[in-house]
């Protein structure tokens, strides 16, 4: 594996943690938690193979089994990490409010159906490949592309659900601490 | 003359159409049937315009430039498949006996004085601080435009933010009489605590970094917080490093080992 050709790869994994996330923090740890482990396991990866897609892979799994674990930790709901709210503050760094509703809309999505969105439409996978990195069938990745798309459009022509004033006050209070 | 109305497209046919994941002739007979459909085309078109809105968001992250914390770990991935490569050239059986032998010989010199049991314990830190000396070398010294995060012009300000982030007062050595001055410094993330990176260049661009910090793991005995010079050269940027006080100081540079032990005796005079 060349240097090169590895750091080639971060911009375009950034970006989709970016989105899949919602949070610039969340995205660049995990992007950091991912060549960590590709440091770990490069050795599971052969020469001449798709270094993108074992990429994508591994970032999939540590993100699912993130997700896992935020559900596991508020059973009841009863507490709400900033990061995971980080959709509904608006980062300050989003440049237009129709960048941030999409944003906003899309973290909306179960989680399962946002990656198989995103991997198509930001990364331009095959959904074959889709199916691989997310270890399910290919009948299912159909599915959850047509639930995303749906769904998305469902919420972006719906009226937004939180409300303006109530996003700002409480966007203080919680930027503190990022 | 007439033809049965064509069967209207089914949803993975639509999003095969919006991905452009179709051959050319599927392609084809898909837009021949949408005509047909404006059920689908209506769908068609809000898929699209979803499509392009996705692609565009924090499309300005693809041109940032890379935190340097990324670029030090996919340095890390790519070395450790080097190291390999280069053990495994010395056959299997051969390199599991090198590196044990290597190991064991390197923690019996560097930790001496300690007891026998801790041997596997301690020569971790040590080793592990000039490797990470070393990658901060490979990933900084190239760089032309950001080789620094605070540039010599600025030393005062320099010294004072390293001193406060590594919890320790900070001298700059004076490199000048052999010929390098100062082109700056940058904050480093260590195992336990922040390092620090100073970087020196001569006349003909030659860099040489100092790298600094906290040693891991060596709250606990105080007293033999010390080592002699060390040299690293194994398949990269050769290093001198000590251990004085519990702070941990290495020297990079692509120079030969007696001008680099020089520089390194250099500065360990000066930091004193």
């Amino acid at each position: 594996m060349d240097r090169s050709d590895l750091i080639a790869q971060i911009p375009g994994l950034r970006r989709y943690a970016r989105v899949l996330t919602g949070n610039a923090w969340a995205a660049d740890d995990l992007v950091q938690d991912t060549l960590e482990r590709a440091c770990a396991k490069w050795r599971l990866w052969t020469v001449g193979s798709d270094l993108r897609a074992w990429l994508f892979t591994l970032m999939h799994n540590l993100f699912a089994s993130d997700v896992r674990r935020a559900l596991r930790r508020q059973p009841h709901g009863g507490t709400v990490d900033v990061d995971e709210v980080a959709h509904l503050l608006g980062a300050p760094d989003d440049a237009t409010a129709l960048g941030l509703d999409l944003q906003r809309c899309l973290m909306r999505l179960p989680e399962e159906q946002r990656v198989v969105l995103l991997l198509v439409c930001l990364e331009d996978m095959a959904y074959a490949d889709v199916a691989r990195i997310t270890g399910t069938p290919i009948g299912t990745v159909m599915s959850r592309l047509s639930r995303a798309r749906s769904r998305l459009q469902q919420l972006l022509d719906a009226p937004a659900v939180v409300p303006a004033e109530h996003a700002a006050d409480r966007t203080p209070t919680l930027r503190r601490l990022k | 003359m007439n033809t049965p109305p064509p069967s209207p497209l089914t949803d993975t046919e639509l999003h095969a159409l919006v991905d452009g994941q179709l051959s050319a002739t599927e392609r084809a007979a898909a837009e021949a049937r949408l005509a047909q459909d404006p059920t689908a085309r209506d769908t068609l078109a809000r898929w699209m315009q979803q499509r392009d809105r996705l692609r565009s968001l924090h499309a300005d992250v693809l041109a940032e430039p890379i935190p340097s914390s990324l670029l030090a770990a996919a340095q890390q991935t790519v070395g450790a498949q080097q190291r390999w490569q280069q053990w495994s050239r010395l056959g299997g059986m051969a390199a599991g006996v090198v590196l044990a032998f290597g190991a064991g010989w390197l923690a019996n010199t560097a930790w001496q004085t300690q007891g026998a049991g801790r041997l596997a314990a301690q020569a971790t830190p040590a080793s592990e601080f000039v490797r990470q000396a070393r990658f901060a070398y490979t990933v900084y010294s190239p760089e032309v435009r950001h080789p620094v995060e605070v540039a010599a012009a600025e030393r005062d300000h320099l010294v004072q933010w390293l001193s406060k982030r590594l919890g320790k007062p900070l001298k700059v050595p004076n490199l000048a009489p052999q010929g390098y001055g100062l082109v700056g410094g940058r904050l480093l993330p260590g195992e336990s605590g922040a390092r620090a990176q100073f970087m020196f260049q001569n006349a003909r661009g030659t860099r040489v970094t100092l790298y600094l910090g906290a040693m891991d793991g060596h709250a606990a005995a105080p007293a033999s917080q010390e080592t002699a010079f060390r040299f690293a050269s194994d398949g990269g940027v050769p290093s001198f490093y000590w251990v004085d006080q519990g702070f941990g100081y290495a020297l990079s540079g692509p120079l030969d080992r007696a001008t680099l032990m020089q520089l390194a005796d250099t500065v360990y005079r000066q930091l004193l």
